[in-house]
Order: C-alpha cells, then sequence, then structure tokens
C-alpha cells in the first residue's frame, strides 16, 4: 500500500493537482493541532459552568465555536449528556462519520467493521470490550451517526473533582469518554 | 446501496479490539493517504456524498480486507479515474504520461488553515414547513436503492419516534450521483430495541438515525 499510496501522490503532484506541502500541513494540523485535548476542554467547561453547558445542550456547534473549534466534520455538532440513568454511545455503521474539530481523527477500532457492526445491537458487549460496566437499569442510547451531524458525548463528572479548574478537569476527560466507549477517570485514576 | 458498508447489526467480526496508547497512523503511507485524500477532494470535483459512495462501492471482499485508509485510498483512485484526471495506465507506471482534467482549485499549503476551519456545512434551506414535528410516530420505509443512500437496513421498515427535527440538509442519495442537494428537512428518529432486534434485545436499549425526510412515512 505504501508504494500505491506513494504512486498517487506522485503522479497528481507531477500533474499540479496537489502541492505536497499542502499534504504536510494537513497531517500536521491532525497531528499537533486537532485532537481530542479540544474536546476535553469542552466538556470541562461544562462542568464548570452550567451557563454554556445548557448552550452546549440547545447550540452545540455555536458553543463548541467559542473555544475556537470549528471546520471539518464538526460543521454541525450535538452534545449530548450522560446522566446517572442514561448512557450515550455514539457510531457511524455506515462509514466512519466522526467530529473531527473536538475529537480529532478517528481510532482504528471506530472505523472497523466489529465496531460498527456491533454498537447497535450489542452495546453492552462492547462496552464490556473497553472494561466498562454499566448498572444493569441505566438506559443505553446509541447515536448512529448516518447523516452530517456530530455527536459528542459530555460524560458525568467523576465525584470528588469539586476543586478542580477546567484545566484539570478536562485532564480526567478521556477520547472514549466523549465516544461513549468509556467514562471520565476519577482524579485517583489521573 | 445494500453494500458492505452497511454494517449494523452484522456479526461475525469478532471483538472490538481497542489499543492502549494507538498511534495517530500505523504507518507512513497512512500519513500521505490523509493528506492525499483530503487535499484531492479539495479540487471541487466531487461530493463528500459521491466520496462515500465510491468507498462503499469496493467489492465486499475488498471492502473487509481492507483497513480504512485502504479503502479510502481504493476509493480516490476510482475517483480520479472517472473524473478524468487520472488514467488507470498511470496508476499502474505510478507517474503521470498526459495531462488530465483541469481541477476547479488546488488546494496550497498556506490556504489548509482556512479550508479545515471552514468545513463544508451541508445544511440548506428548505422550502415549506417540515412534515414532521417531534414526538410523532414514523415508519421508515422499506426501500433497496442500488445507489447511495443513508438509510441503514437495520431500520428500514421500522416504526420509530421523532425526536428532534434538525433542520434542512443536501441529500446524499441525490448528490452522490450528480443530480443536485435537493435539500430536506433532516430528522432524529429512535427506535427501541426491541423493536429494532427482537425480545430477547436489551430492554434498556434505544438506538437512533438522522433519516431524510423521504426515508420516512407516518406510522
Amino acid at each position: 500500500m505504501a508504494a500505491r499510496v506513494r504512486a498517487l501522490e506522485t503522479i497528481l503532484t507531477q500533474k499540479g493537482l496537489i502541492d505536497p506541502a499542502a499534504i504536510d500541513a494537513i497531517v500536521e494540523t491532525y497531528e499537533t493541532k486537532v485532537g481530542p485535548r479540544n474536546g476535553a476542554r469542552v466538556v470541562a467547561k461544562a462542568w464548570s459552568d452550567a451557563s454554556f453547558a445548557d448552550w452546549l445542550r440547545t447550540d452545540a456547534t455555536a458553543a463548541i465555536a467559542s473555544l475556537g473549534y470549528t471546520g471539518r466534520q464538526g460543521e454541525h455538532m450535538e452534545a449530548v449528556f450522560n446522566t446517572p440513568d442514561t448512557h450515550n454511545l455514539v457510531v457511524c455503521t455506515l462509514c466512519s462519520c466522526y467530529p473531527w474539530s473536538v475529537l480529532g481523527l478517528p481510532p482504528v477500532w471506530y472505523k472497523a467493521p466489529a465496531y460498527r457492526s456491533r454498537a447497535v445491537i450489542d452495546p453492552r458487549g462492547v462496552l464490556a470490550e473497553f472494561g466498562v460496566t454499566l448498572p444493569a437499569d441505566t438506559r443505553v442510547r446509541v447515536w448512529d451517526s448516518t447523516a452530517e451531524l456530530r455527536y459528542l458525548v459530555v460524560p458525568e463528572r467523576p465525584a470528588g473533582t469539586e476543586d478542580l479548574d477546567e484545566e484539570r478537569l478536562a485532564d480526567l476527560v478521556t477520547r472514549d469518554s466523549m465516544i461513549g466507549t468509556g467514562l471520565a477517570r476519577s482524579p485517583e485514576a489521573a | 446501496m445494500n453494500g458492505p458498508q452497511d454494517l449494523g447489526g452484522q456479526m461475525g467480526f469478532g471483538p472490538v479490539a481497542p489499543e492502549t496508547d494507538e498511534p495517530l497512523f500505523h504507518a507512513g503511507w497512512e500519513r500521505r493517504a490523509l493528506g492525499v485524500t483530503l487535499a484531492a477532494g479539495a479540487m471541487g470535483a466531487w461530493t463528500i456524498d459521491e466520496s462515500r459512495h465510491a468507498r462503499e462501492s469496493l467489492h465486499p471482499a475488498d471492502y473487509y480486507a481492507s483497513t480504512y485508509y485502504e479503502i479510502w485510498t481504493k476509493a480516490l483512485e476510482r475517483l480520479l479515474v472517472r473524473h478524468g484526471f487520472v488514467d488507470e495506465d498511470e496508476l499502474a507506471q505510478g507517474r503521470a504520461l498526459r495531462p488530465g482534467a483541469t481541477p476547479k482549485r488546488v488546494l496550497k499549503a498556506a490556504d489548509v488553515a482556512a479550508v479545515l476551519a471552514r468545513g463544508g456545512p451541508c445544511d440548506r434551506a428548505v422550502e415549506g414547513p417540515p412534515r414532521f414535528a417531534p414526538g410523532d410516530r414514523v415508519r421508515t420505509r422499506n426501500i433497496h436503492l442500488s445507489g447511495h443512500t443513508r438509510l441503514p437496513r437495520y431500520v428500514r421498515g421500522h416504526v420509530g419516534t421523532v425526536e428532534a427535527v434538525r433542520g434542512g440538509f443536501v441529500f446524499p442519495d441525490s448528490n452522490a450521483h450528480g443530480g443536485g442537494e435537493n435539500p430536506q428537512p433532516v430528522y432524529t428518529v429512535v427506535f427501541a430495541g426491541r423493536d429494532l432486534w427482537g425480545e430477547d434485545a436489551d430492554p434498556t436499549l434505544t438506538v437512533s438515525v438522522d433519516a431524510w425526510e423521504s426515508y420516512l412515512e407516518p406510522a
């Protein structure tokens, strides 16, 4: 595959259709600028600031943009909040739709058939493979991203975090907790 | 299309394999595949819907044997040939042999940040009020199109409840095939797990999809 991609890049560059420096810039964007730390800051602010949480609930695209996170695969955002009664899980059964602007590029497992096939029929079995066991009476809500809306899960704020500022709260927000395949870390584990 | 991409509820793929501290890319070529795919898309010759259709049109055996960056790369080759930018013999030889189609634009490094930050919003104004409202019971149509569609098989023919009206969006079924944007309202429709998967399903489970209006009829 390396040779095939190199051939493609060579042909397109020779024809003036792509600029290799633009490819470097795209890769650098997702390696250094756009990743799950963005989403973690959104969640930490929602935990800390009730009015921001309300804004996030009613107009996630604008609330997230106010922190500077916009753009490709984050044009139309929805935030879904976990509660003691309901756990949210996000999947794209049809391809690999994922909120790039807040989580960066999706992990391999998110794009692979095992997750995409089972998240909608056996979400608790999937969660167990991530080490997450929910109470039997917790409702599980799966969001299949079949259109252009991109979903960000706001995990529950862990206990014992009342004194933490947003930066330290963001350290507890894992990428998986914003997909729904994990929970936010407790301060003792962080 | 009822293609290999439509995975909801399929079985046999084994456990999910999360990696601890997985790298963003697993090989150097994956970086270039990402960049080449995005840069080529920025020429503006095809829509995101056409590119999704190109990926799901891979032969199922090829699709399931490929990683996602491999799927992207193989589909990109098809798109470039289809739109006259590259010929098969050039792909085989790995070098340009002749000029091809002229793109609308070429993405320059200096513009990458702005282009990525702008993205490609797909919301569009639609005429008239939406047909359905939150709380309405709707049935997804039992349709099996040979072209691109975003209604997964596992919800077709099932009754669910409209939870939210999301506004108008480009209709992928036509846009993927050069048929225009034809925007329609999109709804979040939620289904009970037992309605989709039978009595043995998790009683706490609900699943939603985002469905264009023409996928739905009153229940």
